[in-house]
């Protein structure tokens, strides 16, 4: 049931280009991640509707083979 | 979508002010993201409904569409979704939450 890093940041930059994100194994068991992603695409969105895109570029994963994942979101510095 | 359980949770989030979707009970959370949205809203004085979706498959799916957010926590306030933990605890950390608490009328621990 876990996912591979690698899987989840090929995931997220398909669904949102040029993002940029960093992807910690919290307890090393591959099931408990922290992502944060960087993405111009969030500017003027609130942080449900950011955590809303992330979860749709998983299509599904979140909640299902990906139990746990941080999610942090920001909108990159000019 | 099976429009009675929508209905159900439409009327849960607007009957109460304060209305938590979590795995478990307040007193007995069963997942450690609901036990801690628990915890800052008891920190803050919050009275809360915790609705637990592990009593009701239809509910634990259903709130799911309602929001079309993928996990459970889940919290309304005044009938409209806040976030889920991560959002929460990110919230409660920038005093975000406390703000938004005291703009709906929810009274809030000083």
């Amino acid at each position: 049931m876990a996912m591979e890093p690698a899987e989840i940041v090929r995931l997220i930059k398909d669904g949102l280009p040029g993002a940029e994100v960093r992807i910690e194994d919290l307890r090393g068991d591959g099931d408990h991640y922290a992502a944060h992603v960087v993405s111009g695409a969030f500017r003027g969105k609130s942080r449900v509707q950011q955590h809303q895109m992330v979860y749709q570029a998983l299509r599904g994963r979140m909640g299902n083979e990906l139990h746990a994942l941080a999610l942090q979101t920001s909108v990159p510095d000019d | 979508m099976d429009i009675t359980v929508q209905d159900r949770i439409r009327q849960e989030i607007t009957g109460t002010p304060v209305v938590l979707f979590m795995k478990g009970t307040p007193v007995f959370p069963q997942c450690g993201f609901s036990a801690a949205v628990v915890q800052i809203l008891s920190h803050m004085g919050v009275k809360f409904k915790g609705i637990d979706v592990l009593s009701d498959p239809s509910v634990r799916q259903g709130v799911k569409e309602f929001s079309n957010w993928p996990t459970v926590p889940q919290l309304y306030v005044k009938g409209e979704f806040v976030g889920g933990c991560d959002i929460i605890r990110e919230m409660f950390e920038t005093g975000e939450l406390k703000q938004l608490l005291e703009e709906k009328g929810v009274s809030v621990r000083a």
